[in-house]
């Protein structure tokens, strides 16, 4: 059994929370590169080159890209034959969380849900971390970690639609979210729909496609080919960057699949800002 | 077509007049940030006839919940916040003077009324620009509030601002235009 110190995952996901806040990943800036050559208006390609220049900015100066650092997000695969010491896992995340965020001059952004009472001294600097686990083979453990900000998730939504729906239901629903949505959630956007499942399945699943990198090709090719449909179709809506109007309003629709029951259809769109501060690592 | 200017705050009527939405501006001189709780309290001493904390008159505010800054800096990343949930008190603030809102996203009937109404303008930020937009600030006080941390009044000075017009005082709005432009039915 491989062991593995706390106090080495606390540092990682410190590092990589640092890091994220004012390095946006390449796929993501290659995206936005991508998106300012093809834009058609003037207006939007004026705030597209803002862009550019900020991430050039943040990375060049370690300054936030963006003032809302979002509420940390996980997805810890777990080998099953390693074992962390001197701690628990969970813990060690939270603890390089609140030093990520306390130290890199973050926003600590996580509040009680009525009273709106910012919780950095009552819990932690921006914890709770919100972490998904899984166990798997060997003896490493996989982090990914995404910085998701507020204007994006909320316009995010889920449905259970009945089987009847089908491909056609699938892309109408994703087509009113972003529709609806407008200028509000930061676009260009990355949309990640999860299908199938249980209801709380979907939802996960489009939070997770959103952490697969920005340009690679679905491995389910009928998938793949939905992913192409969905965005061609969002591109039609003309919202542009930040809503300017504009032909270029997604950068990638990322979808994961699941099985589901019988009786029904579920599915989750859930929204990525142009800001994609994710990042993948293996302890 | 979009035109491209360079202003210095305080707003007049007449230079709100001249904007039109799409415009580019660039804007230099004081601005005050306000989000929700902010606003909230704003209003409410409007309520009870008191006098405000800033001079509202041709004032712009912006709205932004900054990171903290590093030491040595005025203000860390500074970008736009969402502007809809300042909706419910902007007519307000515009009736009494106000002439400019940064902020970004789509706002709600009432406040494009207002600004007609009253001749104020609703300007874009480009959300998700914290970095840029932070280095535009020159300076940072806060002048009311300061309990609410992230969300307290503060005055800053800026230089050379970029931000769009949204909403001009015509009832125009370039989130509907821009969008209709190139939208493919
Ligand atoms: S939606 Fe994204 S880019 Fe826009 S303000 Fe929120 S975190 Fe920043």
């Amino acid at each position: 059994m491989r062991e593995i110190a706390y106090e080495e995952i606390v540092k990682t996901v410190r590092d990589i929370i640092v890091y994220s806040a004012c390095n946006l990943p390449k796929d993501a800036l290659d995206a936005m590169k991508a998106a300012y050559e093809n834009e058609k208006s003037p207006v939007s390609k004026e705030v597209l080159k803002q862009l550019l220049e900020n991430a050039n900015i943040a990375s060049s100066e370690s300054r936030p890209l963006c003032q809302d650092t979002g509420l940390a997000v996980f997805f810890v695969k777990v080998g099953a034959d390693v074992r962390v010491v001197g701690g628990l896992l969970k813990d060690a995340i939270n603890e390089g969380t609140e030093k990520g965020y306390k130290e890199g001059y973050l926003r600590a952004s996580t509040c009680e849900p009525f009273s709106r009472a910012n919780l950095k001294d009552k819990v932690g600097y921006n914890l709770p971390a919100i972490i998904h686990f899984d166990i798997v083979e060997g003896d490493k453990i996989d982090i990914e970690y995404a910085a998701k900000g507020g204007g994006s998730e909320n316009v995010s939504r889920a449905r259970v639609f009945p089987p009847a729906a089908g491909k056609e239901g699938v892309i109408k629903f994703v087509k009113e979210c972003i529709s609806d949505a407008g200028p509000n959630p930061c676009p260009p956007l990355t949309v990640g729909v999860g299908i199938g499942g249980t209801f709380e399945k979907a939802v996960i699943s489009s939070k997770h496609a959103l952490f697969r990198n920005i340009g690679s090709v679905n491995e389910d090719p009928e998938m793949a080919e939905l992913e192409e449909t969905i965005k061609t179709e969002l591109n039609k809506l003309g919202i542009g960057t930040m809503g300017m109007g504009g032909t270029q309003t997604v950068l990638a629709v990322h979808i994961e699949a699941n099985p589901c029951h019988i009786a029904s259809l579920p599915v989750s769109v859930n929204v990525q800002c142009h800001s994609s501060r994710h990042t993948h690592i293996v302890i | 077509m979009s035109q491209v200017y360079h202003l210095t705050t305080p707003l007049s009527n007449e230079v709100v007049s001249s904007l039109k939405s799409g415009d580019i501006v660039y804007l230099s001189g004081i601005i005050y940030t306000a989000r929700d709780a902010a606003h909230k309290r704003l209003v409410d001493l409007l309520d009870e006839g008191k006098e405000l904390p800033f001079d509202i008159n041709g004032a712009i505010i912006y709205f932004v919940g900054p990171t903290p800054p590093k030491p040595g800096d005025p203000i860390g990343s500074a970008g736009p916040t969402t502007s809809y949930r300042m909706d419910s008190y902007s007519p307000r603030l515009i009736a009494e003077g106000l002439k400019g809102m940064i902020g970004k996203g789509k706002r709600n009937k009432e406040v494009i009324d207002a600004c007609q109404k009253h001749k104020a303008i609703y300007f874009g930020a480009t959300g998700g620009a914290g970095a840029l937009l932070g280095k535009k600030i020159k300076s940072a006080e806060i002048v009311a509030y300061e309990e609410l941390g992230p969300e307290a009044i503060r005055k800053l000075e800026v230089v050379d601002f970029p931000v769009t017009v949204i909403n001009d005082s015509y009832g125009q709005d370039l989130y509907q235009m821009g969008r209709a432009q190139y939208e493919v039915k």
